[in-house]
Protein backbone atom coordinates (compact mmCIF):
# COMPACT_ATOMS: atom_id res chain seq x y z
CA UNK A 1 0.00 0.00 0.00
CA UNK A 2 3.24 2.22 0.00
CA UNK A 3 2.39 3.58 -3.60
CA UNK A 4 0.40 6.15 -1.89
CA UNK A 5 3.53 8.02 -0.14
CA UNK A 6 6.25 9.13 -2.58
CA UNK A 7 10.00 8.74 -1.87
CA UNK A 8 10.08 12.02 -0.31
CA UNK A 9 7.54 10.62 2.73
CA UNK A 10 5.12 12.58 0.97
CA UNK A 11 1.45 11.34 0.42
CA UNK A 12 1.20 11.30 -3.40
CA UNK A 13 -2.47 10.04 -3.46
CA UNK A 14 -5.07 8.94 -0.84
CA UNK A 15 -6.58 5.55 -2.03
CA UNK A 16 -6.79 3.57 1.77
CA UNK A 17 -5.99 4.92 5.34
CA UNK A 18 -4.60 1.26 5.80
CA UNK A 19 -0.79 1.41 6.17
CA UNK A 20 -1.20 5.78 6.61
CA UNK A 21 1.16 6.55 9.50
CA UNK A 22 -0.56 8.61 12.77
CA UNK A 23 1.50 11.38 12.26
CA UNK A 24 0.07 11.48 8.68
CA UNK A 25 -3.23 11.05 9.94
CA UNK A 26 -3.08 13.86 12.78
CA UNK A 27 -0.98 16.26 9.83
CA UNK A 28 -4.54 15.54 7.58
CA UNK A 29 -6.97 16.81 10.47
CA UNK A 30 -4.68 19.85 12.04
CA UNK A 31 -4.85 21.23 8.44
CA UNK A 32 -8.46 20.65 7.97
CA UNK A 33 -8.75 22.57 11.41
CA UNK A 34 -7.69 25.61 9.35
CA UNK A 35 -9.87 24.84 6.48
CA UNK A 36 -12.88 25.38 9.16
CA UNK A 37 -12.09 28.87 10.03
CA UNK A 38 -11.43 29.65 6.03
CA UNK A 39 -15.02 28.41 5.86
CA UNK A 40 -16.64 30.47 8.52
CA UNK A 41 -15.35 34.14 6.79
CA UNK A 42 -16.94 36.38 4.20
CA UNK A 43 -15.08 35.07 1.65
CA UNK A 44 -15.34 31.06 2.01
CA UNK A 45 -12.21 30.64 -0.79
CA UNK A 46 -8.45 30.64 -0.81
CA UNK A 47 -6.43 30.69 -3.56
CA UNK A 48 -4.09 28.01 -3.17
CA UNK A 49 -5.12 25.59 -6.06
CA UNK A 50 -5.82 28.16 -8.45
CA UNK A 51 -5.35 26.97 -12.15
CA UNK A 52 -5.57 23.09 -10.88
CA UNK A 53 -7.96 20.96 -12.63
CA UNK A 54 -9.63 18.79 -10.63
CA UNK A 55 -11.54 16.01 -12.24
CA UNK A 56 -14.56 14.23 -10.14
CA UNK A 57 -15.21 10.13 -11.43
CA UNK A 58 -18.13 8.96 -10.26
CA UNK A 59 -18.55 5.58 -11.98
CA UNK A 60 -21.36 5.36 -9.41
CA UNK A 61 -24.13 7.55 -8.26
CA UNK A 62 -23.25 9.62 -5.26
CA UNK A 63 -24.68 13.15 -4.47
CA UNK A 64 -23.42 14.01 -0.78
CA UNK A 65 -19.53 13.21 -1.66
CA UNK A 66 -19.78 13.82 -5.09
CA UNK A 67 -21.09 17.35 -3.96
CA UNK A 68 -18.69 18.06 -1.30
CA UNK A 69 -15.53 17.45 -3.09
CA UNK A 70 -16.45 19.92 -5.32
CA UNK A 71 -17.31 22.62 -2.92
CA UNK A 72 -13.88 21.70 -1.00
CA UNK A 73 -12.10 21.89 -4.66
CA UNK A 74 -13.80 25.36 -5.54
CA UNK A 75 -13.05 26.56 -1.63
CA UNK A 76 -9.38 26.35 -2.80
CA UNK A 77 -9.74 27.74 -6.06
CA UNK A 78 -9.63 24.94 -8.86
CA UNK A 79 -11.53 24.04 -11.66
CA UNK A 80 -13.38 21.02 -11.17
CA UNK A 81 -15.07 18.81 -13.79
CA UNK A 82 -18.35 16.83 -12.95
CA UNK A 83 -18.18 13.29 -14.96
CA UNK A 84 -20.86 11.01 -14.24
CA UNK A 85 -18.84 8.25 -16.22
CA UNK A 86 -21.73 5.27 -15.78
CA UNK A 87 -24.19 7.69 -18.20
CA UNK A 88 -21.27 8.26 -20.61
CA UNK A 89 -18.28 6.30 -22.29
CA UNK A 90 -18.37 3.49 -20.40
CA UNK A 91 -22.34 2.40 -22.17
CA UNK A 92 -20.47 2.95 -25.38
CA UNK A 93 -17.50 0.18 -23.86
CA UNK A 94 -14.62 2.72 -23.17
CA UNK A 95 -12.50 1.26 -20.70
CA UNK A 96 -11.37 2.45 -17.29
CA UNK A 97 -8.28 3.14 -18.26
CA UNK A 98 -8.50 4.84 -21.71
CA UNK A 99 -10.97 7.34 -20.10
CA UNK A 100 -8.07 8.40 -17.30
CA UNK A 101 -5.62 8.56 -20.20
CA UNK A 102 -8.00 10.76 -22.36
CA UNK A 103 -8.96 12.86 -19.56
CA UNK A 104 -5.08 13.27 -18.26
CA UNK A 105 -4.51 14.09 -22.15
CA UNK A 106 -6.75 17.17 -21.17
CA UNK A 107 -4.26 18.30 -18.75
CA UNK A 108 -6.36 17.34 -15.05
CA UNK A 109 -4.12 17.70 -12.26
CA UNK A 110 -6.27 14.95 -9.72
CA UNK A 111 -8.88 12.64 -10.20
CA UNK A 112 -11.40 12.21 -7.62
CA UNK A 113 -12.86 8.61 -8.14
CA UNK A 114 -15.80 6.90 -7.23
CA UNK A 115 -16.25 2.67 -8.71
CA UNK A 116 -18.09 0.28 -7.61
CA UNK A 117 -15.09 -2.20 -7.78
CA UNK A 118 -13.06 -2.54 -5.21
CA UNK A 119 -9.64 -1.52 -6.50
CA UNK A 120 -10.66 0.65 -8.78
CA UNK A 121 -8.72 4.02 -7.51
CA UNK A 122 -5.62 1.66 -6.97
CA UNK A 123 -5.63 0.38 -10.68
CA UNK A 124 -5.99 4.50 -12.03
CA UNK A 125 -3.03 5.77 -9.63
CA UNK A 126 -0.60 2.71 -11.11
CA UNK A 127 -1.20 4.16 -14.03
CA UNK A 128 -1.33 7.83 -14.33
CA UNK A 129 1.70 10.45 -15.18
CA UNK A 130 3.76 11.12 -12.20
CA UNK A 131 2.28 15.01 -11.83
CA UNK A 132 -1.61 13.38 -11.37
CA UNK A 133 -2.76 12.57 -7.83
CA UNK A 134 -5.47 10.24 -7.27
CA UNK A 135 -8.04 10.30 -4.15
CA UNK A 136 -10.28 7.22 -3.75
CA UNK A 137 -14.36 8.43 -3.10
CA UNK A 138 -15.07 5.20 -2.65
CA UNK A 139 -14.22 1.71 -3.97
CA UNK A 140 -16.61 -1.27 -4.04
CA UNK A 141 -16.41 -2.67 -0.57
CA UNK A 142 -12.56 -1.91 0.09
CA UNK A 143 -12.54 1.98 1.35
CA UNK A 144 -13.56 5.41 1.68
CA UNK A 145 -10.67 7.03 3.23
CA UNK A 146 -12.20 10.61 3.05
CA UNK A 147 -15.17 10.05 4.94
CA UNK A 148 -13.12 8.02 7.64
CA UNK A 149 -11.03 11.12 7.86
CA UNK A 150 -14.19 13.50 8.28
CA UNK A 151 -15.58 10.85 11.48
CA UNK A 152 -12.44 11.11 12.90
CA UNK A 153 -11.99 15.05 12.28
CA UNK A 154 -15.51 15.22 13.94
CA UNK A 155 -14.51 12.45 16.69
CA UNK A 156 -11.59 15.05 17.62
CA UNK A 157 -13.46 17.99 17.75
CA UNK A 158 -16.15 16.34 19.96
CA UNK A 159 -14.15 14.45 22.57
CA UNK A 160 -10.61 15.88 21.90
CA UNK A 161 -8.49 12.95 22.07
CA UNK A 162 -8.71 9.05 20.82
CA UNK A 163 -6.53 7.67 23.56
CA UNK A 164 -9.03 6.47 26.18
CA UNK A 165 -12.58 6.36 23.61
CA UNK A 166 -14.87 3.23 23.10
CA UNK A 167 -16.34 3.20 19.81
CA UNK A 168 -18.91 1.27 18.21
CA UNK A 169 -19.39 0.58 14.40
CA UNK A 170 -23.07 -0.58 14.02
CA UNK A 171 -25.00 -1.85 10.92
CA UNK A 172 -23.66 -3.57 8.03
CA UNK A 173 -20.25 -4.06 7.94
CA UNK A 174 -19.99 -7.04 5.67
CA UNK A 175 -20.34 -4.61 2.74
CA UNK A 176 -19.20 -1.16 3.97
CA UNK A 177 -16.28 0.10 2.79
CA UNK A 178 -17.09 3.18 5.03
CA UNK A 179 -16.46 0.90 7.86
CA UNK A 180 -13.45 -0.54 6.85
CA UNK A 181 -11.62 2.97 6.56
CA UNK A 182 -13.31 3.73 10.22
CA UNK A 183 -11.57 0.70 11.65
CA UNK A 184 -8.04 1.31 10.08
CA UNK A 185 -8.45 5.16 11.06
CA UNK A 186 -9.73 4.77 15.06
CA UNK A 187 -6.99 1.60 15.72
CA UNK A 188 -4.44 4.00 13.55
CA UNK A 189 -5.30 6.81 15.70
CA UNK A 190 -4.82 4.72 19.13
CA UNK A 191 -8.61 4.39 19.74
CA UNK A 192 -8.05 1.59 22.59
CA UNK A 193 -11.49 -0.25 22.14
CA UNK A 194 -13.50 -0.73 18.85
CA UNK A 195 -16.66 -2.70 18.39
CA UNK A 196 -17.77 -3.48 15.38
CA UNK A 197 -22.00 -4.70 16.11
CA UNK A 198 -24.44 -6.24 13.75
CA UNK A 199 -26.22 -9.46 12.85
CA UNK A 200 -24.06 -12.72 11.93
CA UNK A 201 -25.14 -12.57 7.95
CA UNK A 202 -23.29 -8.58 8.00
CA UNK A 203 -20.24 -9.60 10.15
CA UNK A 204 -17.61 -10.81 7.86
CA UNK A 205 -15.55 -13.83 9.34
CA UNK A 206 -12.36 -13.39 10.76
CA UNK A 207 -13.24 -9.24 11.44
CA UNK A 208 -11.12 -9.44 15.26
CA UNK A 209 -7.99 -9.98 13.31
CA UNK A 210 -8.73 -6.10 12.21
CA UNK A 211 -8.19 -5.29 16.43
CA UNK A 212 -12.03 -5.17 16.80
CA UNK A 213 -14.13 -6.74 18.83
CA UNK A 214 -17.59 -8.17 17.58
CA UNK A 215 -20.76 -7.99 19.44
CA UNK A 216 -24.33 -9.39 18.07
CA UNK A 217 -26.31 -7.85 20.56
CA UNK A 218 -26.81 -3.70 20.32
CA UNK A 219 -27.90 -3.52 24.23
CA UNK A 220 -24.70 -5.45 25.35
CA UNK A 221 -22.27 -3.82 22.64
CA UNK A 222 -23.31 0.15 23.46
CA UNK A 223 -22.73 -0.45 26.71
CA UNK A 224 -20.40 2.58 27.85
CA UNK A 225 -19.46 3.45 24.27
CA UNK A 226 -18.45 7.40 23.36
CA UNK A 227 -18.82 7.78 19.82
CA UNK A 228 -21.56 5.22 17.93
CA UNK A 229 -20.94 5.31 14.26
CA UNK A 230 -23.88 4.28 12.85
CA UNK A 231 -23.72 2.49 8.94
CA UNK A 232 -26.64 2.93 6.29
CA UNK A 233 -28.46 -0.62 5.83
CA UNK A 234 -27.97 -0.84 2.01
CA UNK A 235 -31.49 -2.09 1.03
CA UNK A 236 -30.18 -4.55 -1.72
CA UNK A 237 -29.08 -6.77 0.89
CA UNK A 238 -32.46 -7.20 1.62
CA UNK A 239 -33.01 -8.88 -1.29
CA UNK A 240 -30.29 -11.37 -0.54
CA UNK A 241 -31.89 -13.46 1.85
CA UNK A 242 -29.14 -11.47 4.47
CA UNK A 243 -32.23 -10.00 6.69
CA UNK A 244 -36.03 -10.76 7.01
CA UNK A 245 -37.16 -7.69 7.02
CA UNK A 246 -36.62 -3.76 7.35
CA UNK A 247 -38.88 -4.28 10.42
CA UNK A 248 -37.34 -6.76 12.12
CA UNK A 249 -33.86 -5.13 11.34
CA UNK A 250 -34.71 -2.13 13.27
CA UNK A 251 -36.66 -4.06 15.87
CA UNK A 252 -32.80 -5.52 16.98
CA UNK A 253 -30.48 -2.98 15.48
CA UNK A 254 -32.38 0.20 14.75
CA UNK A 255 -30.72 3.44 17.01
CA UNK A 256 -33.75 4.28 19.06
CA UNK A 257 -33.77 6.52 22.62
CA UNK A 258 -34.18 3.68 24.60
CA UNK A 259 -31.17 1.95 23.59
CA UNK A 260 -28.57 4.89 23.03
CA UNK A 261 -29.75 5.49 26.79
CA UNK A 262 -27.10 2.30 27.20
CA UNK A 263 -24.24 4.45 25.68
CA UNK A 264 -22.74 6.67 27.90
CA UNK A 265 -24.86 10.02 28.16
CA UNK A 266 -22.33 12.29 26.33
CA UNK A 267 -22.01 9.46 23.62
CA UNK A 268 -22.29 11.44 20.14
CA UNK A 269 -24.25 10.03 17.63
CA UNK A 270 -22.61 9.81 13.91
CA UNK A 271 -23.93 8.66 10.12
CA UNK A 272 -22.46 8.81 7.27
CA UNK A 273 -25.54 9.19 5.24
CA UNK A 274 -27.68 8.79 3.47
CA UNK A 275 -29.77 7.69 6.48
CA UNK A 276 -32.39 5.81 6.60
CA UNK A 277 -34.98 6.66 8.94
CA UNK A 278 -36.66 3.92 10.82
CA UNK A 279 -34.51 1.17 9.20
CA UNK A 280 -31.14 1.98 10.85
CA UNK A 281 -31.98 5.09 13.37
CA UNK A 282 -35.13 5.97 14.92
CA UNK A 283 -35.71 10.05 13.79
CA UNK A 284 -36.21 11.42 18.01
CA UNK A 285 -32.11 10.21 17.38
CA UNK A 286 -31.42 11.43 14.18
CA UNK A 287 -32.43 14.83 15.11
CA UNK A 288 -31.89 14.09 18.90
CA UNK A 289 -29.11 16.10 20.99
CA UNK A 290 -26.57 13.75 20.49
CA UNK A 291 -26.82 13.56 17.34
CA UNK A 292 -23.63 15.21 14.90
CA UNK A 293 -24.41 14.00 11.77
CA UNK A 294 -24.88 17.59 10.08
CA UNK A 295 -21.62 18.96 12.08
CA UNK A 296 -19.50 15.45 10.05
CA UNK A 297 -21.46 17.17 6.77
CA UNK A 298 -19.67 20.74 7.53
CA UNK A 299 -16.14 18.93 8.47
CA UNK A 300 -16.37 16.67 5.08
CA UNK A 301 -15.74 20.00 3.40
CA UNK A 302 -12.66 21.16 5.09
CA UNK A 303 -11.14 17.86 5.32
CA UNK A 304 -11.36 17.38 1.94
CA UNK A 305 -9.68 20.76 1.04
CA UNK A 306 -6.89 19.43 3.47
CA UNK A 307 -6.61 16.32 1.67
CA UNK A 308 -6.82 17.85 -2.10
CA UNK A 309 -4.23 20.68 -0.65
CA UNK A 310 -1.44 17.90 0.96
CA UNK A 311 -1.50 15.80 -2.02
CA UNK A 312 -1.23 18.76 -4.57
CA UNK A 313 1.98 20.14 -2.83
CA UNK A 314 3.40 17.41 -2.77
CA UNK B 1 28.17 39.22 14.17
CA UNK B 2 26.50 41.20 17.27
CA UNK B 3 22.77 41.25 17.17
CA UNK B 4 20.61 43.48 19.05
CA UNK B 5 18.93 42.23 21.93
CA UNK B 6 14.73 41.45 20.73
CA UNK B 7 13.69 43.51 23.95
CA UNK B 8 15.24 46.58 23.66
CA UNK B 9 14.66 46.53 19.72
CA UNK B 10 10.61 45.76 20.78
CA UNK B 11 10.64 48.68 22.89
CA UNK B 12 11.77 51.15 20.32
CA UNK B 13 9.32 49.54 18.47
CA UNK B 14 6.37 50.29 20.62
CA UNK B 15 7.44 53.98 21.08
CA UNK B 16 7.76 54.50 17.95
CA UNK B 17 4.18 53.45 17.27
CA UNK B 18 2.31 54.57 20.49
CA UNK B 19 1.52 57.90 19.07
CA UNK B 20 0.29 57.07 15.52
CA UNK B 21 -2.62 54.56 17.03
CA UNK B 22 -5.98 55.48 17.12
CA UNK B 23 -8.57 53.98 19.64
CA UNK B 24 -9.93 51.58 16.88
CA UNK B 25 -6.49 50.92 15.64
CA UNK B 26 -6.03 46.14 15.77
CA UNK B 27 -3.56 44.60 15.79
CA UNK B 28 -2.87 41.66 13.74
CA UNK B 29 0.25 39.52 14.19
CA UNK B 30 1.70 37.01 11.10
CA UNK B 31 2.46 33.40 12.51
CA UNK B 32 4.52 32.75 14.34
CA UNK B 33 7.13 35.79 14.88
CA UNK B 34 4.98 37.71 14.35
CA UNK B 35 1.85 37.04 16.53
CA UNK B 36 4.78 37.01 19.63
CA UNK B 37 5.51 40.49 18.50
CA UNK B 38 2.17 41.28 17.90
CA UNK B 39 1.03 39.70 21.79
CA UNK B 40 4.06 41.91 22.92
CA UNK B 41 3.22 45.27 21.78
CA UNK B 42 -0.54 44.78 22.63
CA UNK B 43 0.41 44.14 26.40
CA UNK B 44 3.06 47.19 26.07
CA UNK B 45 1.21 49.29 24.39
CA UNK B 46 -1.87 47.93 26.77
CA UNK B 47 -4.71 48.21 24.43
CA UNK B 48 -8.04 46.80 24.93
CA UNK B 49 -8.58 46.45 20.94
CA UNK B 50 -9.03 42.61 19.90
CA UNK B 51 -6.11 41.04 18.71
CA UNK B 52 -6.43 38.73 15.23
CA UNK B 53 -3.50 36.16 13.90
CA UNK B 54 -3.11 35.13 10.93
CA UNK B 55 -1.62 31.80 9.37
CA UNK B 56 -0.56 32.91 5.71
CA UNK B 57 0.19 29.17 4.52
CA UNK B 58 -2.69 28.86 2.09
CA UNK B 59 -1.67 32.22 0.54
CA UNK B 60 1.48 31.81 -0.19
CA UNK B 61 3.23 31.80 -3.58
CA UNK B 62 5.66 28.82 -3.19
CA UNK B 63 2.92 26.33 -2.97
CA UNK B 64 4.12 24.74 -6.03
CA UNK B 65 7.54 24.92 -5.38
CA UNK B 66 7.48 23.64 -1.60
CA UNK B 67 3.81 22.13 -0.86
CA UNK B 68 2.04 22.80 1.74
CA UNK B 69 3.22 23.92 5.06
CA UNK B 70 4.05 21.27 7.95
CA UNK B 71 2.40 23.24 10.45
CA UNK B 72 -0.95 25.34 9.49
CA UNK B 73 -2.35 26.99 12.48
CA UNK B 74 -5.90 28.67 11.83
CA UNK B 75 -6.16 32.19 11.21
CA UNK B 76 -8.03 34.49 14.18
CA UNK B 77 -9.07 37.35 13.09
CA UNK B 78 -11.78 38.51 16.11
CA UNK B 79 -13.31 41.40 14.50
CA UNK B 80 -14.64 43.16 11.70
CA UNK B 81 -12.26 43.49 8.77
CA UNK B 82 -14.74 46.15 7.30
CA UNK B 83 -13.82 49.75 7.66
CA UNK B 84 -11.28 48.16 10.07
CA UNK B 85 -7.63 50.25 11.11
CA UNK B 86 -5.18 47.30 10.76
CA UNK B 87 -1.58 47.40 12.14
CA UNK B 88 0.21 44.26 10.28
CA UNK B 89 3.04 42.71 13.10
CA UNK B 90 5.51 40.49 11.61
CA UNK B 91 9.07 39.77 13.27
CA UNK B 92 11.26 40.35 10.21
CA UNK B 93 10.73 41.93 6.96
CA UNK B 94 12.58 40.36 4.02
CA UNK B 95 11.21 40.24 0.71
CA UNK B 96 8.04 41.29 1.20
CA UNK B 97 5.90 38.31 -0.21
CA UNK B 98 4.70 37.17 3.22
CA UNK B 99 3.49 40.74 3.86
CA UNK B 100 1.79 40.46 0.25
CA UNK B 101 0.49 37.36 1.38
CA UNK B 102 -0.84 38.45 4.74
CA UNK B 103 -2.75 41.45 2.89
CA UNK B 104 -4.56 39.68 0.21
CA UNK B 105 -5.46 37.02 3.47
CA UNK B 106 -6.99 40.28 5.15
CA UNK B 107 -9.06 41.29 2.20
CA UNK B 108 -10.42 38.05 2.05
CA UNK B 109 -12.37 38.88 5.83
CA UNK B 110 -13.33 42.27 4.64
CA UNK B 111 -12.24 45.72 3.05
CA UNK B 112 -10.11 47.63 5.86
CA UNK B 113 -10.48 51.20 6.06
CA UNK B 114 -6.72 51.08 6.45
CA UNK B 115 -3.28 48.39 7.05
CA UNK B 116 -0.22 49.69 8.28
CA UNK B 117 2.98 47.44 8.84
CA UNK B 118 5.17 46.95 12.08
CA UNK B 119 8.41 44.74 11.72
CA UNK B 120 10.86 44.41 14.25
CA UNK B 121 13.75 43.99 12.14
CA UNK B 122 13.73 44.91 8.20
CA UNK B 123 16.94 42.92 6.62
CA UNK B 124 16.24 44.61 3.56
CA UNK B 125 16.43 42.16 0.08
CA UNK B 126 12.88 43.41 -0.92
CA UNK B 127 11.54 41.57 -4.13
CA UNK B 128 8.56 43.52 -3.71
CA UNK B 129 7.08 47.12 -3.47
CA UNK B 130 6.49 46.61 0.15
CA UNK B 131 7.58 49.35 2.49
CA UNK B 132 7.52 48.98 6.84
CA UNK B 133 5.16 51.59 8.00
CA UNK B 134 7.30 50.56 11.50
CA UNK B 135 10.12 49.08 12.20
CA UNK B 136 12.53 48.28 15.43
CA UNK B 137 15.56 48.06 13.72
CA UNK B 138 17.09 47.89 10.12
CA UNK B 139 19.69 45.92 8.54
CA UNK B 140 21.25 44.47 5.52
CA UNK B 141 21.81 40.96 5.97
CA UNK B 142 22.83 38.23 3.58
CA UNK B 143 21.44 35.53 5.74
CA UNK B 144 18.72 34.83 7.51
CA UNK B 145 17.34 35.72 11.02
CA UNK B 146 15.32 34.10 12.89
CA UNK B 147 13.09 35.11 16.29
CA UNK B 148 13.11 32.59 19.22
CA UNK B 149 10.92 32.58 22.49
CA UNK B 150 11.61 30.38 25.22
CA UNK B 151 9.06 28.98 28.22
CA UNK B 152 8.86 32.45 30.08
CA UNK B 153 8.48 34.44 26.82
CA UNK B 154 11.56 36.28 26.33
CA UNK B 155 12.53 37.23 22.78
CA UNK B 156 15.34 36.23 21.00
CA UNK B 157 16.83 37.14 17.58
CA UNK B 158 19.63 34.63 16.12
CA UNK B 159 21.24 34.04 12.71
CA UNK B 160 20.61 31.19 11.03
CA UNK B 161 23.31 29.16 10.72
CA UNK B 162 25.00 30.06 14.15
CA UNK B 163 25.72 27.69 17.01
CA UNK B 164 23.71 29.22 20.46
CA UNK B 165 25.62 31.70 22.01
CA UNK B 166 26.03 32.28 25.76
CA UNK B 167 23.41 34.74 26.78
Amino acid sequence: MQRQINKNGELQHLLTIEGLPPSMLHHILDTAESFVSVTEREVKKVPLLRGKAIFNLFFEPSTRTRTTFEIAAKRLSADVINLNISASSQSKGETLLDTVNNLSAMHADMFIVRHAMSGAAHLIADHVAPEIHVINAGDGRHAHPTQALLDMYTIRHFKRHFHELKVAIVGDIMHSRVARSQIHALTTLGVPEVRVIAPKTLLPKGVEHLGVHPYHDLAKGLKDVDVLLMLRLQNERMQGALLPSAQEYFKYYGLTPEKLALAKPDAIVMHPGPMNRGIEIDSAVADGPQSVILPQVTFGIAVRMAVMSILAGS
Amino acid sequence: MELPRASDILGTLAESIRNKLTEDTVLVGIHTGGAWIAEALHRMLGLSTPLGMLDISFYRDDFEQIGLHPEVKPSDIPFDVDGADILLVDDVLYTGRTVRAAINELFDYGRPARIRLAVLVDRGGRELPIEPTFSGFHLDLDRPIDLLRNENGELELRLRGHAKTDQ
